[in-house]
């Protein structure tokens, strides 16, 4: 009944999504108030419908009900309650209807914020956002469909992959989601300006706030998935320039120059027409990872092509929403005005190099990712292009970003100066050159290069307080009127502030732990002793222990700094039954922001114990960076500027009205 | 290939999170590690160049798979045998052809892949240099004032500018 309840609701979303993305539209032509207005209480409706489905399928997993195939498959009665929830989209079907609930719980959010939009511009928008709900519900009805019954009910279920039976799973691809698909709006926003033939500066207060926020949750969706591989795989990596990472990061680094560009866009009224393909291109970058995902065609082309049915499905959307939307902008981006000169050394400027930084970089990502399989389809060769690729091609375009980075928001809009705000950068350069010099003296003999790169960082850590120094007046008036300048910047100036230092945060992070990183490999026994980096770590012994759906073996080790007793630490090996796989889970210790990581591998016939322990300095940095510039996003997106949205032509007209 | 069927299960179960592979024990094991602790860095740094042809974009040093260890062994005979790096890929190369390079090599058939990102940073970068230009001189025409200031005019704006004159 629940699972039936479900399906059906998930029907009756796609009739509203099909009204939604016509009748507006109709509506808009004919300039009728109430055709127009059916946008709104569909999108709502949809939600509804949409979030009704999703909550059938969470209630069919927590009652583990395995009539249900998706059930069947992906879950165990003896799995933990949060498991059991988080399963529902650790599996394709799931996974699409999340993905549609959050493009919905969009939809909506636009619908019941939107009144201060103008009411054409709102139906379009419903409508290109009600197109894409179209397709995917389609897709998943087709070929995806969670609510299939199987005719002979099993008695137990076959259990989710034990690597997704992790808090992990909760949160990470909610977020990425949130970050993806939050992208529609601006794509949604860009198709409706493009279908109107108008575009203004209400329209960019309105997109930068949706762009912030999904930007600031795929920021943290990646960060999570990082940090979730770097300690559930059990090596102590975090970033494998795998295509499925990649996927994500496309659409990152193409919404952090959106971002960027919809700033010029809202406070100059120029970079109109790009700022219109930026917002294209990072949804469209959003779909092409949900269809490299989706799709298989990751794993082999070859495995694509022995069943195409949902490969095809995804390719079909995708060739259909981005090719239809350039050609769109192909058609009628030279209808809108360009406005807003600026000299090539501003504000704008800056803003613009880092477009082209970002974008290059995206293009990097974009073809390092897709050419081996393109050169498998079209010429049979099979090549691969993996992390020595990326960090070749990829570092060079960073370092000349991060070392414009603090110039841009000292640089006045219009025409800018320099040579003045390198020199207000003086304090925050002669910090860098202090920081390598010392690096470099501490470390002699070392790599050379990461000094250098710790330098940049704090280059670019240091760059950001600048702008804050500068304006605050700090060490030049008295301390009080300092702190009352502070407390009257923009929230966004703060924002900024954060959200740059942040990036130099992770780099500090990034370059300590690939430099500095120390590794002990070796059989342990029972009071075996591994020394590294100071630390000691003694093995007390293993045993064995029964958890709801897994036996463990767990070590522990006592860790000891200067024979003094620090910690405990107690890694482990769970073997999973139902499906004859087991996991690593490793034991952290952190230090400050360094950590200590111990990872357990195979038992030999003598009773020792492959032991892997890491000391990874710094290595939290690298997550602490993202959160920071999430952060700065938020402070960002609470400015009492996009606080208080556009301005209501409403009423304007309303007072002319009345005049008459 | 019990590998890359859980990578696939793996891809297909979520969107976009950063699982290259899965799986128990460890890369490089305890018995495999060469004496000699400078050999044995140049096995891991030449490890990390070289896929693990079973698996989804793994280096041999990250994987797991069976044969991941048979090729780091194979690197380190190598090593041990006098090899210098060069040498050492370009045997891997011969015996199991490109695709076991992460990073491949410039020719012919990679060079696009190579090319486009300094292709497209000078060519965005020569764009938006000519486009700045055109702006420019555009904008240039239309900021030329229509006509110059007459003496009159600059003798009342100077009295404007300088705050203790009366106007």
């Amino acid at each position: 009944m629940i699972a039936e309840a479900g399906h059906y609701a998930l029907v009756l979303a796609l009739g509203l999504a099909l009204i939604q993305s016509t009748v507006p539209l109709i509506g808009a032509r004919w300039r009728d108030v109430a055709l127009m207005n059916v946008a709104r209480s569909t999108a709502l409706a949809q939600l509804l419908f949409v979030a009704a489905s999703f909550a059938a399928l969470v209630m069919l997993h927590v009652t583990s009900d395995f009539s249900v195939v998706n059930v069947f498959e992906n879950s165990h009665s003896l799995k933990p309650l949060i498991y059991k929830i988080t399963g529902v989209w650790g599996n394709h079907e799931g996974s699409m209807l999340l993905w549609v609930s959050i493009l919905a719980l969009f939809g909506g959010l636009v619908a019941a914020f939107g009144n201060n939009l103008r009411l054409s511009l709102r139906a379009h928008v419903l409508a290109v956002q009600a197109w894409i709900a179209s397709a995917f519900y389609l897709f998943i009805l087709i070929t995806s469909n969670p609510f299939l019954r199987i005719a002979n009910p099993p008695i137990e279920g076959r259990d989710l992959n034990p690597v997704l039976q992790d808090i992990g799973l909760a949160v990470h691809p909610p977020m990425l989601y949130l970050g993806y698909v939050g992208f529609s709006i601006s794509f949604s926003f860009a198709v409706a300006a493009l279908l109107e033939g108008r575009i203004d500066a209400a329209w960019a207060r309105w997109v930068r706030p949706w762009t912030l926020m999904a930007w600031i949750f795929l920021t943290l969706g990646i960060a999570m998935g990082s940090y979730w591989a770097y300690y559930e795989l059990g090596w102590g990596g975090w970033w494998f320039w795998d295509p499925v990472e990649n996927a994500s990061l496309m659409p990152w680094l193409a919404g952090t120059a959106l971002l960027h560009s919809a700033v010029v866009m809202e406070k100059r009224n120029a970079l109109k027409v790009w700022t219109i393909l930026l917002a294209i291109l990072t949804f469209s970058l959003s779909l092409l990872g949900t269809f490299l995902v989706r799709s298989g065609v990751l794993t082999s082309v070859h495995a694509f092509a022995t069943d195409p049915t949902r490969g095809v499905f995804i390719l079909l959307i995708l060739c259909v929403f981005i090719g239809g939307s350039l050609s769109l902008y192909a058609w009628r981006a030279s209808a809108l005005k360009q406005g807003g000169l600026f000299a090539p050394i501003s504000r704008e400027g800056a803003l613009v190099l880092n477009n082209l930084f970002l974008t290059t970089a995206c293009a990097t990502v974009f073809i390092g990712t897709l050419y081996p399989l393109a050169l498998e389809v079209l010429t049979g060769d099979k090549i691969s292009v993996g992390a020595p690729f990326f960090n070749l091609t990829f570092a060079p375009l960073f370092v000349p970003l991060m070392v414009a980075v603090p110039f841009g928001p000292l640089l006045a809009w219009k025409r800018g100066d320099l040579l003045g705000a390198a020199q207000r950068l003086t304090a925050a350069g002669i910090a860098a050159l202090i920081a390598i010099a010392v690096l470099w003296a501490w470390t002699y003999g070392g790599s050379t290069l990461a000094p250098v790169a710790i330098g940049l960082a704090v280059f670019v850590i240091a760059g950001a307080f600048s702008d804050i120094v500068e304006r605050t007046g700090l060490f030049r008036i008295p301390l009080k009127t300092s702190l009352q300048r502070a407390g009257g910047l923009p929230r966004a100036t703060w924002g900024t502030l954060f959200a740059h230092a942040g990036v130099g945060v992770a780099l500090i992070g990034i370059v300590c732990e690939t430099t500095w990183n120390s590794e002990y490999i070796g059989s342990m026994k029972p009071d075996d002793v591994a020394k590294l980096a100071g630390y000691e770590l003694k093995l007390d012994g293993v045993t064995q222990r029964q958890g709801p759906n897994f036996r463990e073996m767990v070590a522990q080790f006592t860790v000891k700094l200067d024979g003094e007793k620090l910690s405990v630490m107690t890694p482990s090996k769970r073997n999973f039954t139902t499906r004859e796989s087991s996991t690593t889970e490793a034991a952290l210790l952190t230090r400050g922001a360094s950590q200590l990581y111990i990872s357990l591998g195979d038992t030999a016939a003598d009773g020792a114990i492959a032991v892997r322990i890491y000391h990874k300095p710094l290595v939290l940095l690298i997550w602490w960076g993202p959160v920071l510039m999430a952060f700065g996003g938020t402070l960002s997106l609470s400015d009492r500027r996009l606080r208080v949205g556009a301005p209501k032509p409403a009423k304007a007209v309303r007072g002319l009205q009345a005049a008459e | 290939m019990w590998k890359s069927r859980l990578l696939l299960l793996l891809a297909c179960a979520f969107a976009a999170a950063p699982m290259a592979g899965a799986l128990p024990a460890h890369a490089v094991q305890p018995d495999e590690i060469m004496a000699d602790p400078v050999k044995e860095a140049r096995a891991r740094e030449l490890s990390r160049e070289l896929r693990c042809m079973v698996c989804q974009n793994q280096s041999i040093d990250d994987s797991e798979a069976p044969l991941a260890r048979d090729l780091r062994l194979l690197v380190r005979e190598r090593i041990a045998a006098g090899d210098r790096d060069g040498q050492v890929i370009d045997f891997l190369v011969a015996r199991y052809g490109e695709f076991v390079l992460l990073k491949p090599r410039f020719n012919p058939h990679t060079m696009l892949l190579w090319l486009v990102p300094p292709l497209a940073l000078s060519g965005g970068g020569v764009a938006l240099w000519r486009y700045s230009r055109r702006r420019g001189k555009s904008a240039g025409a239309a900021a030329e004032p229509a006509s110059p200031l007459t003496a009159d005019e600059k003798a009342r704006l100077e009295r404007l500018m300088t705050p203790d004159q009366p106007v």
